[in-house]
């Protein structure tokens, strides 16, 4: 049970970084950003291929750099060349297949088991024993979360929470909706390809499909967490995220327990983010049939 | 101050929609002039602005704002130099931002913070944010913490003020900012924008429906009709001159009547 919590703990950092980058492309920017799945094959491939070279550790900042580059392309798209916002997503990561393909150099690419990963180097100093990789995974989600905190913080930041916010104002207070949405996807899909850096170390291979379904998953761990913590200043709407993830892949892992197979998920992923987002929909609803049905019985006694 | 010289815009062009919004409009304004704004609907007023703001560019003519050609800056950069506010209150605060975070922001325009992207509030800068809150005696500099979505429209048109002003602009573009208000709410608004503009001696531009204040705040009163400046008077011809006055003045400059609903019914 023990080693299941952990496990549960440790992919829920893992993951944990792309629902803080659609908490920044998508909650602070209102900006729906389909790049995520390619971007996060994107990382799992650099870290993968960088890590076979030899250099786990360099991996990472190298699996950071080629996601912003991606979220660079899908917002030069949408702001320069008016491609729509969602369209310029899709775009983007519809070539970003072709790439990760070249970067892998075919559809896989497994980490051999001689080859090191930052998590075996952990685990080779050898001071915290069986928790080595939860570490690993917690100090660098941690680290990303409070640098998220304290960018959001920042005059850079606000401006861009601003921009998601209310765009007249922004251009009103002097600061360029085009340079902000343009730092805003670029650290959102550094975030992304991150976590795909860092999930292709942790399974040890990365594959064409990794990034499947990612952003679905990573909106449904936001969804979660700010449903149970709320809403609030940046460092509470951050841990919420953390939470959200961990819980996400806490359930995950118990329904592979109970042999449900991992593919039925992605439906129970699908029906909370799509209900989560329905839901002040369905509540208008619910509110005018009640009406209706309160006008009508009230008719029917006049009669 | 600022100089418009002969700025022209036609929306749809070649079609049956086309619509010549301003036409060859020139004006020049001299430092600490105050001019109201009045005329008939869909004069050009709130496009005129727009034009001098750089929401869009205009098709011809040139625009000089303190000697400096923004005839093709971007609107943010205009920005800089422009503070505006709009009749809606909404439109010009971050509605789940702080009081304080707006504020931040709004303090961004000085290019000594333009560079400093990783700088964060500091401290003195929150007190000079909370003294100038004070001077709008709305209670706001108790709630910095709040998110300004949870302020009445008058509040937040009286924040928006306090933010185009916080770092002086050159040029101040009020349209119908007290509008949409109360007529409590927005007598205090227009009481504070005239403290405002007094203290920093700023240059302003006001759209106004109201034929009293045209007459009564400032020091200009200029009448658009069919994307034109139709009249401008000011000094000696300006002085005690009657809202009756006013009107035929401009039936001899447009040829025709005032034709504003909101000037007829807000009599």
């Amino acid at each position: 049970m023990l080693i299941v919590l952990q496990g549960a703990l440790e992919q829920g950092f893992l993951y944990a970084l792309v629902a803080l980058a659609l908490f920044l492309s998508y909650s602070i920017l209102d900006i729906a950003d389909l790049t995520t799945d390619g971007a996060f094959t994107l990382g799992c491939a650099v870290s993968a291929t960088v890590c076979l070279a030899g250099h786990p550790v360099l991996a990472l900042p190298m699996a950071v750099a080629a996601g912003a580059a991606a979220g660079f392309v899908t917002a030069f798209l949408q702001t320069k060349l008016g491609v729509p916002s969602i369209l310029a997503g899709i775009i983007t990561n519809f070539g970003l297949y072709s790439i990760n393909m070249m970067v892998m150099g075919g559809a896989n690419r497994p980490i051999g088991l001689k080859n090191q990963t930052v998590f075996t180097l952990a685990q080779g100093a050898g001071v915290l024993g069986g928790w080595a990789k939860l570490a690993v995974a917690a100090v660098i989600v941690l680290a990303a979360g409070g640098a998220l905190v304290f960018f959001l913080g920042t005059r850079l930041g606000l401006s861009i929470r601003a921009t998601g916010d209310n765009k007249d104002m922004v251009r009103a207070s002097s600061i360029n909706p085009v340079f902000t949405i343009t730092v805003g996807l670029c650290v959102a899909n550094a975030l992304t390809a991150l976590s795909g850096g860092l999930v292709a170390q942790y399974m040890k291979s990365s594959d064409i499909n990794q990034g499947t379904g990612m952003v679905v998953i990573g909106l449904a761990s936001l969804i979660i967490g700010q449903t149970l913590i709320g809403r609030g200043g940046m460092a509470r709407c951050v841990a919420a995220v953390l939470l959200g993830s961990v819980i996400y892949q806490l359930f995950y892992v118990a329904a592979l327990r109970f042999n449900v197979p991992g593919e039925y998920l992605k439906l129970i992923a699908a029906v909370i983010v799509a209900g989560a987002i329905a839901m002040p929909a369905l509540k208008q609803w619910a509110g005018l049939q009640k009406r209706r049905h309160a006008a009508r019985r009230h008719r029917g006694g006049e009669r | 101050m600022l100089k418009l010289d002969g700025i022209s815009k036609t929306f749809y062009p070649g079609t049956v929609n086309e619509k010549r919004a301003l036409n060859r409009v020139t004006l020049h304004l001299e430092r600490g002039d105050f001019a109201a704004i009045v005329g008939s609907n869909g004069a050009g007023k709130s496009t005129l602005f727009n034009a001098i703001a750089g929401v869009f560019f205009a098709d011809a003519g040139a625009i000089t704002v303190d000697g400096t050609d923004f005839t093709f800056l971007p609107e943010y950069r205009r920005s800089r130099q422009i503070g505006r506010l709009f009749q809606d209150p909404m439109r010009g605060t971050a509605p789940n931002m702080t009081i304080e975070e707006n504020l931040a922001l709004a303090y961004l325009r000085t290019a000594k913070h333009q560079t400093a992207f990783f700088s964060r509030v500091s401290r003195e800068e929150k007190n000079f944010f909370r003294d100038q809150l004070a001077l709008l005696d709305m209670g706001l500099e108790d709630r910095m913490r709040q998110p300004v979505g949870l302020l009445s429209g008058g509040q937040r048109q009286a924040l928006t003020l306090l933010m185009a002003t916080l770092v002086p602009p050159k040029l101040l573009l009020l349209d119908e900012h007290t509008a949409a208000l109360d007529p409590a709410t927005a007598e205090k608004v227009l009481s504070l924008t005239k403290d405002i503009v007094a203290r920093h001696k700023l240059t302003c531009l006001m759209i106004t429906h109201n034929m009293h204040s045209a007459l009564a705040l400032g020091n200009r009163t200029l009448m658009m009709d069919a994307g034109q400046i139709v009249l401008d008077l000011k000094g000696e011809e300006r002085r005690g001159l009657t809202v009756e006055e006013l009107l035929r003045r401009f039936r001899a400059g447009a040829g025709k009547d005032l034709d504003n609903d909101r000037i007829l019914l807000s009599e």
